[in-house]
Order: structure tokens, then C-alpha cells, then sequence
């Protein structure tokens, strides 16, 4: 097991600077010049040329990829052409929302998914299968910003039940209030989660419920669902963090649709915001930012699913 | 791909409504899409006078906003985002294949290097590239085209490397190998035949998520640019009238979850029914 997780952190870091090496050119090859940003109208062309050379900027690409690594380690992501704030106060800043939002979202996609994906896999090719089948493919098919978009029609503009954007009403400081706002765009990322789960849970549960013990268990008598709620259950529950390893990825990229239409504060606007004021040292935060841990979620989704199947170990 | 493959695939095709609710969804969108420039009215022709009427007789989906007959907005609308769907998965497959059958068929330091830029491609968060990339080049059509298809080639390539290597250790390779017959010979004969319907799945998989990639982006506002119109463009715009027009978000909407779907499923029955080894899942 050790030699295993070893193993792969000794992959993720090559990963890692690969990755960067990525970011870093995404930078470079950005249209405009990054010293216009620091530019006044009453600076002379000595004093930009100044300017370039203090920041560096006339050195060759990797004299500067190296010095832009050397302040990445040492957690100084560069400073946004827009405000000037330093990028990784901004993502700190952002985080909470997001990841908030995230853990809500991922949590509710679990607890609903495991009894569907039981009674679904428990009761392959008949109805209550074929019906959680055609809400899992709406879930993978339906563009998510769409399910918005209906959710703000029919609970805010038609029901005003709920509120349609941003996370607290101004004036008002409450926790229940951030739920309130939580509860639309936390249902539709959810759903989305939601099928991708099920899936998984009916799949393994087929699986499980070919196991001997399960024969066994039918032998004493046990009933269907006493074997699926009992004993099934927690074969598939290991599995599932797997599933929690990879939706790491998703933190920030899966939100930035449903933040931006929800106009929720996370890392996701954040993103869009610098998208469209073309602000690339924030850009390539957010990208750095979450590849790191898409790659740490694979990492521990392989090393956790090693955990739930000792099988696998052979295999890699 | 033999006779019976095909056989097996039309049985559990027919056998399921929902694959043949696909099939028939798909070919009309397609005819739709096809043949937009029968509809009744001109997508870009505007009348003030006729704004965001709800859907009637004359006009099916409504207008829009600028008095524009919805239903034919959305044919066009259509045609962009199939169009923009079926080029990045050629393009995405063609990639895919190469990468897979080059990585598979030869192995060691190739197979080695082509792995590790597979996973870096993995490791970056591909819709934030995507965004990205269109703010870099122009979101021109062609553009958005080769870069989903750019973002999306990986799990075609995984696939078919599995299934080469496979492949390559079968009987008639290794004689075709030992009567002298090169390797391209091989690939091209022996090989990439017999890939053919792991590209088919992998491919109808594509559409489905380059579909949904294009119309994300256009939502953001950064895909096709006005005055063309695509579904996810359409229901950006849409975003601002939802309370007096909520059907202008419904209808787009709808048509990009009917075709995904369709994909998907579609995709799905593919797998079963082209390779029967997989039971029923």
C-alpha cells in the first residue's frame, strides 16, 4: 500500500511541473504586453524599457519561467492586472464560497444517490431501474445553466420563495440567509453530481450483489432489502470516495457555470470576472489552482479506491 | 466489423424506446438543421412591432426580444451547434485514433511519452482552457471547433490504445507480421478495422460533450458571436427576459438537452450492442 501511494506522488510531480510549464506558457502566449498595465501616459520609453527590466520581462522565456516558479513555490502567484491585488489572497478570499457550496452540493448528491443507485442496481432492468436510468441521463444531458435558469423562473420570479443571486441579502449578516441563497444553485449542481453517482452505486451494487456473501446472507433468510441497506451498503460506500476524489477536480471548473448564473461569489465568478477583463496572472491562478487538485482528487481517488479493492494493487 | 455485430447492434437498437426515440429526435434535428433555410421566416430579419409575442401559429417558438421569429433562430441556431458537435468529434477522433493506435501498436518510449502528455492534458481543467483559449484566439466557428476538439481527443485515445494492444497480440497480426507485411500495412489492414466500433462509441460520446462544451461557452458569451445564434447563445440572451418571456429559455434549452441526450443514449446502446462480451449494464 505504502510502496503504492509513494509510487504515485512520485507521478504527481512531474505532473505538477508539467502543469505549470503549461500555465506559464498560456501566460506568455496571452495578446498584449504585460507592461502596458503598469504604464502612465506620463512615463517616457526609457522608463518602460526600465520597467521591463526590473520585472524581468527582458530576459529570455526561461530565465523568466524559472524566476516565475521560484515565486510560485514560494506561494506569490503574481498580482491581478486589474486591482493589483495579489492573486492568491483573491482565491483565499473566494475560496470559502465555492468549496461551501461544493461540500453542500456533493453532500446532498450522496446522500440521494446511494438509496438510488441500491434500489437500482438491486432491481436491474425493471421499472424502478428504468426510471432512475432516465433521471440519471437527463442529469449527464441537461446543460446545468439551463436547470438554472428554470429553477430562478419558477422559485424566484414566480413563487418568490427564494432568492435568484448573489449569497446574502445586503443588511442582512445570517447564516440563514447564506443557506437560503445556497439552496438553488446547491440543487443544480447537485443534480448534476447526482448522475454521475447513481451510476457508479448501481454498477457496484450489481456487482456486490453477485458476491457469495450475499448468497449466503439469502441462505439465512434475510430479506432483499435487509441484504442491500445491510450488507451491500457498505461495499459501495467505500467506493464512493472515488467518486469524492474525482468531483476535487470539478471544485472550480464545475461551478463556474452556475456561479456566474447565480452570480454566486466563489472562485468560479472570480474566474469569469478576470475572463472578461482579459486579467491572465488570475486566470492562470485559478487554472494552476485547480489542476493542482484535479490531480490531487485522482491521486487520492486511486489511493482510496486501492484501499476499498486490494486487487488493484497488483495491477499498477 | 462483421454481420452479426451489425445484426446485434440493430436488435438492441429497436428493442429499446428510448434508442429509437434517439434515432428519430437526431435524424429530425439533423433535417432541421439541414434544411433551416426552408423555414418560413429569416432568423435575422428584426420587427419591433412584433416583439416577444409567445408562440403562436405564425410563430411556433415566438420572438424574441428584437421581433425575431424564434422557431427559425433556432433551426440556425441548430445548425451551428450540430455543425460545431460533429467537426471537433472528427477532428477530436481523427486525433485520438492516431495518438492510441501510434501508442498501442508500438509501445515503449512512444507509448511512454504520448501517456504522459495524455495526462497532462487530464490535469488541466479543460473548461477553464476552453475559456481561455476562445479569449486568446477569436471565437470564430472554426476556432471553437478545433479547440473542444483539442480539449476532448483523450478518452478516444485511451480507449483505442487498450484495444490495439490488444489487437496487435491477436493470431492474424502476429502472421501477418511473420509474412513480412510492414507495420503500417498491418495498422491500416489488420488494426484499425477491427477499431471500429470503440471509435464509433467513443465518438458518438464526443458529440454529446462537445455539444454541451460549445453551448456552455456561447452561454458565457464567449462561443459564436451575434448576429448568429447558437442554443447556448440563445439562452444567455434569454437569461434577461425570463419573466416576461420565459419560453425563450425553455425552447433552446429543451433542444440542447433533447440532442445530448440522444447522444448519450445512443452511445450507450453503441457500447452494448457492439460488443456483446460487456453484459447488459
Amino acid at each position: 500500500m505504502r510502496q503504492l501511494i509513494v509510487k504515485r506522488l512520485a507521478q504527481t510531480i512531474p505532473m505538477l511541473f508539467f502543469v505549470s510549464i503549461v500555465c506559464f506558457a498560456m501566460i506568455k502566449l496571452a495578446p498584449g504586453d504585460p507592461v502596458l498595465s503598469f504604464v502612465t501616459p506620463n512615463m517616457h520609453a526609457e522608463d518602460i524599457e526600465r520597467m521591463r527590466h526590473s520585472l524581468g520581462l527582458d530576459q529570455p522565456a526561461y530565465v523568466q519561467y524559472v524566476q516565475w516558479l521560484k515565486q510560485l513555490l514560494s506561494g506569490n502567484l503574481g498580482y491581478s492586472l486589474v486591482n493589483h491585488q495579489p492573486v492568491l489572497d483573491q482565491i483565499i478570499d473566494r475560496l470559502p464560497a465555492t468549496a461551501g457550496l461544493m461540500a453542500c452540493a456533493i453532500g446532498l448528491a450522496v446522500i440521494l444517490a446511494i438509496p438510488l443507485g441500491l434500489v437500482a442496481g438491486a432491481n436491474r432492468n425493471r421499472w424502478p431501474d428504468k426510471l432512475i436510468n432516465l433521471i440519471t441521463y437527463i442529469g449527464i444531458s441537461v446543460p446545468l445553466f439551463w436547470l438554472a435558469i428554470l429553477l430562478i423562473y419558477l422559485f424566484a420570479i414566480k413563487l418568490h420563495w427564494l432568492p435568484s443571486m448573489g449569497m446574502r441579502t445586503i443588511g442582512v449578516n445570517t447564516a440563514a440567509d447564506v443557506l437560503k441563497h445556497g439552496i438553488l444553485p446547491c440543487s443544480v449542481l447537485a443534480f448534476g453530481f447526482l448522475a454521475v453517482y447513481v451510476r457508479y452505486i448501481r454498477s457496484s451494487t450489481i456487482g456486490q450483489l453477485r458476491e457469495e456473501y450475499v448468497l449466503i446472507q439469502k441462505a439465512f433468510g434475510s430479506s432483499r432489502y435487509t441484504i442491500l441497506f445491510r450488507h451491500v451498503l457498505k461495499h459501495v460506500l467505500l467506493p464512493i470516495i472515488t467518486l469524492l476524489g474525482m468531483s476535487l477536480g470539478d471544485l472550480v471548473t464545475g461551478a463556474i457555470v452556475t456561479e456566474t448564473v447565480f452570480t454566486w461569489p466563489g472562485i468560479g465568478s472570480l474566474g469569469m470576472t478576470a475572463v472578461r477583463g482579459m486579467d491572465y496572472p488570475v486566470l492562470m491562478g485559478i487554472t494552476l489552482f485547480s489542476s493542482l487538485l484535479l490531480i490531487l482528487g485522482n491521486l487520492l481517488a486511486d489511493i482510496a479506491y486501492s484501499f476499498a479493492d486490494p486487487r488493484i494493487k497488483t495491477m499498477r | 466489423m462483421n454481420r452479426s455485430k451489425w445484426r446485434n447492434l440493430k436488435r438492441e437498437l429497436w428493442s429499446s424506446k428510448l434508442g429509437v426515440a434517439a434515432v428519430i429526435l437526431l435524424s429530425l434535428f439533423t433535417l432541421g438543421a439541414v434544411f433551416a433555410f426552408l423555414a418560413p421566416s429569416d432568423p435575422n430579419v428584426m420587427n419591433v412591432a412584433e416583439r416577444l409575442h409567445s408562440p403562436s401559429a405564425t410563430h411556433w417558438f415566438g420572438t424574441d426580444d428584437y421581433g425575431r421569429d424564434y422557431f427559425a433562430r433556432a433551426l440556425y441556431g441548430g445548425r451551428v451547434s450540430l455543425m460545431v458537435g460533429f467537426a471537433s468529434m472528427v477532428l477530436a477522433t481523427g486525433i485520438g485514433v492516431c495518438i492510441g493506435v501510434l501508442s498501442g501498436y508500438f509501445g515503449g518510449r512512444l507509448d511512454n511519452l504520448l501517456m504522459r502528455l495524455l495526462e497532462i492534458f487530464l490535469s488541466i481543467p479543460s473548461f477553464l482552457v476552453l475559456l481561455l483559449l476562445s479569449v486568446y484566439l477569436k471565437p470564430s466557428v472554426g476556432n471553437i471547433i478545433m479547440i473542444i476538439a483539442f480539449l476532448m481527443w483523450m478518452n478516444i485515445a485511451r480507449v483505442v490504445r487498450a484495444e490495439t494492444m490488444t489487437l496487435k497480440e491477436r493470431e492474424y497480426v502476429l502472421y501477418a507480421k511473420a509474412s513480412g507485411q510492414g507495420s503500417w500495412g498491418i495498422i491500416r489492414k489488420h488494426i484499425v478495422p477491427n477499431l471500429v466500433p470503440v471509435i464509433i462509441v467513443g465518438a458518438t460520446n464526443n458529440v454529446a460533450s462537445a455539444i454541451m462544451m460549445e453551448s456552455s461557452l456561447s452561454f458565457l458569451g464567449f462561443g459564436v458571436q451575434p448576429p448568429n445564434a447558437t442554443w447556448g447563445s440563445m439562452l444567455n440572451n434569454a437569461q434577461g427576459f425570463i419573466a416576461q418571456a420565459p419560453y425563450l429559455a425553455i425552447f433552446p434549452g429543451l433542444l440542447i438537452l433533447l440532442t445530448v441526450l440522444s447522444f448519450n443514449v445512443l452511445g450507450d446502446m453503441l457500447r452494448v450492442g457492439m460488443e456483446p462480451r460487456l453484459t447488459k449494464r
